[in-house]
């Protein structure tokens, strides 16, 4: 008689909103390490803000808190000198795309042999939903209660540009996303765990509190407002000569 | 075999040779050549170079290296350790024995003369960051001492998971003493360093100020100060310098001491912990205390001023404070004593 | 056998569960647990197992098992 835990035990309770979707990031990327066996032998590079929960959700594996924005640098410098072990940064939008631009943009060019994983909830979650790069046209935030000026900051197009061999936007906001995202996280820790690779996933997060909608509601503004700026899909060219 | 180092390469090779396993740099005047030599030195014997995008992508690389429990290390001047305050005050939170070499130059801003001077003295010594944390900072002299304090740098910092500093000088940088290279060394992974499998490591974040900060600080302030007495025996008049400015005073002593004046020089080599012993343990006789030193507006003279306040000893005797921006020959420390000693000088306040 | 258990001590009462719950087996209980939250339950009859509520809850609060007898 065999038992078997879908979920992994492991996996702490954790202190995000309701209708978070860190929750659903954290668990995708313990099972997908549970499947490659680094569960237990992996080190997590993260920053500051709402991901900093992930600390305490995470079990296993050593843990490092960066200074907002450093963490691909700092991953790097764990990997210069532990190249067999797996090391991978979670990262918010502010942490990823303003306060460590220049961090995630020289990540990329240089091609640290990391995985970054940026979750976008377009706005700054634990100050209390300040302005990001992220923020859509329009959105009325704390610092911006006239709405937003000017785009939304895609990084897809960039990472093409300088070239990366593994980009990727998911979303935790519907079941079929999340079924995709879960793909898209698997291809990048394949990457690193069998070529030294450097992968990036940016993932769209609902952030209902800060948006003050009902979670669903925040899924749903997603599906129909947030993807039309920052289109959903993976571009690889990791197989490609 | 003594050979001719350039200062900034011979403390390259001291830390290549006491084990550093990663060097992570950027390049400014006047700390380039460590820059240059760590990058063909490393990889010639299977060790990692970094040449990084900005002094803070430096320390961050350093700080994860670190971690691993490996000897890493980063260097800079000026500006690029100011960029570096939020790493530096970070790998004293969690607790990492890192190597910064500060090459001095001089003045804020920009930075102006690049031959150097002590003025980055209060921001290293005090802990530049936020919060309240101290690095431990050794200030050499000649080249031979600088080998030598990089060298068993991080077997003190290892000892007190404490970060360390060498703090030295423009012009000790770029000019070439002959020195005796030390032997390589061994430097085996340190047992808290992250292996990916511990559940909790002994990063302990120095967040509430428990007992552990304040015997760790306790214990560095007890046993790591040092220092260098030169013709104190009976001295009358004690100067007080450190750096290249302690050289220049040593000539103006030895020039005194043939006059028949009782001077000598006390020279601190750990800017911090502030080597309180070594005045405690300095002769009866002493009856003034002149500090000279090479930046704008005097720094030094608050650690001696803070100094003298603790021992009973010192606490009435006059103090007096020559700075200058750049180095100064001995002709001026000598006439500034004979100002001090006819009281044309005040003393500090 | 596949077995649905709740951990209602993890639940937010977000209800993205009972909104993408296929069957409609997911419903609010009406009370709540210990940081305040109405958790949800579940009507095992109408229940398939079929692990959609497992995919979406952000908070772990579905634990499937399975038993396996030889």
């Amino acid at each position: 008689m065999a038992k078997y835990t879908k979920y992994p035990e492991l996996l702490s309770p954790n202190g995000w909103c309701p209708g978070c979707g860190y929750g659903i990031i954290a668990r995708l990327i313990y099972e997908v390490m549970e499947e490659k066996g680094v569960s237990q032998n992996h080190i997590y590079v993260g920053g500051v803000g709402c991901n900093a929960n992930l600390y305490g959700a995470l079990e296993g594996g050593n843990k490092v808190e960066c200074h907002h924005g450093r963490a691909p640098v700092c991953a790097n410098g764990i990997k210069a000198l532990m190249p067999d072990t797996f090391v991978f940064t979670i990262q918010g939008d502010g942490d990823c795309y303003a306060i460590g631009m220049g961090e995630t943009i020289i990540a990329a060019h240089n091609r640290f042999p990391i995985t970054v994983f940026a979750v976008n909830n377009a706005n700054y979650g634990m100050t209390g939903g300040q302005t990001a790069p992220t923020t859509l046209t329009g959105q009325v935030t704390t610092t911006s209660p006239k709405g937003k000026e000017g785009k939304p900051f895609d990084i897809i197009p960039q990472m093409r540009a300088l070239g990366v061999d593994y980009c990727a936007r998911g979303t935790t906001a519907s079941l079929a996303e999340i079924r995709k995202l879960k793909k898209y996280i698997t291809k990048a820790i394949d990457l690193q765990l069998q070529e030294r690779k450097y992968a990036f996933v940016e993932i769209l997060s609902p952030c209902p509190t800060n948006w003050h909608k009902s979670p669903l509601e925040a899924n749903e503004y997603i599906m129909n407002n947030v993807i039309k700026y920052l289109p959903l899909g993976e571009y690889d060219t990791s197989k490609e000569e | 075999m003594k050979e001719l180092w350039k200062g900034n390469e011979a403390i390259a090779e001291a830390a290549v040779r006491a084990g550093c396993k990663l060097y992570v740099g950027y390049p400014i005047t006047p700390q380039t050549e460590i820059v240059e030599y760590m990058s063909a030195r490393m990889p010639e014997l299977g060790r990692k170079f970094i040449q990084s995008e900005s002094e803070i992508i430096s320390i961050n690389t350093v700080i994860g290296g670190a971690m691993t429990g490996y000897r890493c290390m980063t260097s800079s001047s000026g500006v690029g350790i100011s960029l570096m305050q939020e790493g530096l005050t970070d790998a004293f939170a969690k607790s990492i024995p890192l190597l910064l070499v500060n090459v001095n130059r001089c003045s804020c801003g920009m930075g102006g003369d690049f031959g150097g001077s002590t003025d980055d003295y209060l921001r290293d010594t005090r802990g530049g960051g936020n919060g309240d944390y101290h690095f431990i900072v050794m200030v050499p002299s000649t080249i031979q001492e600088a080998v030598d304090l990089t060298y068993c740098a991080w077997d003190i910092a290892e000892k007190y998971r404490n970060p360390i500093e060498i703090m030295t000088e423009g012009r000790l940088g770029q000019m070439m003493e002959c020195v005796e290279m030390p032997e390589f060394k061994e430097s085996p992974k340190q047992e808290w360093g992250f292996d990916g499998t511990t559940k909790f490591m002994d990063f302990g974040p120095m967040r509430d100020h428990d007992a552990k900060y304040k015997a760790r600080m306790d214990a560095i302030r007890e046993h790591e100060q040092r220092w260098e007495e030169y013709r104190t025996e009976d001295a009358e008049t004690v100067i007080v310098a450190l750096g290249m400015c302690s050289r220049v005073c040593k000539g103006a002593v030895n020039i005194l001491r043939e006059q028949g004046e009782q001077v000598g020089l006390l020279r601190p080599i750990t800017a911090w912990p502030f080597p309180v012993k070594g005045f405690e343990a300095l002769p009866e006789t002493v009856k003034r205390i002149i500090v000279m030193e090479v930046d704008n507006d005097g720094q030094v003279i608050e650690d001696v001023l803070i100094t003298t306040k603790k021992l009973t000893r010192f606490q009435n005797m006059p103090i007096y404070n020559l700075y200058k921006p750049h180095l100064y020959p001995a002709d001026e420390m000598i006439d500034y004593y004979r100002k001090v000693i006819s009281e044309e000088e005040k003393e500090v306040s | 056998m596949v077995n649905i258990t709740l951990q209602m001590e993890r639940c937010k009462g977000c209800g993205i569960c009972i909104a993408n719950c296929p069957k409609d087996a997911l419903a609010f209980s009406n009370h709540s647990n210990h940081s305040g939250y109405e958790y949800v339950q579940v009507n095992e009859e109408t229940c398939v197992k079929c692990g959609t509520c497992y995919i979406v809850c952000p908070d772990g609060v579905f634990v499937f098992t399975e038993t396996i007898t030889e």
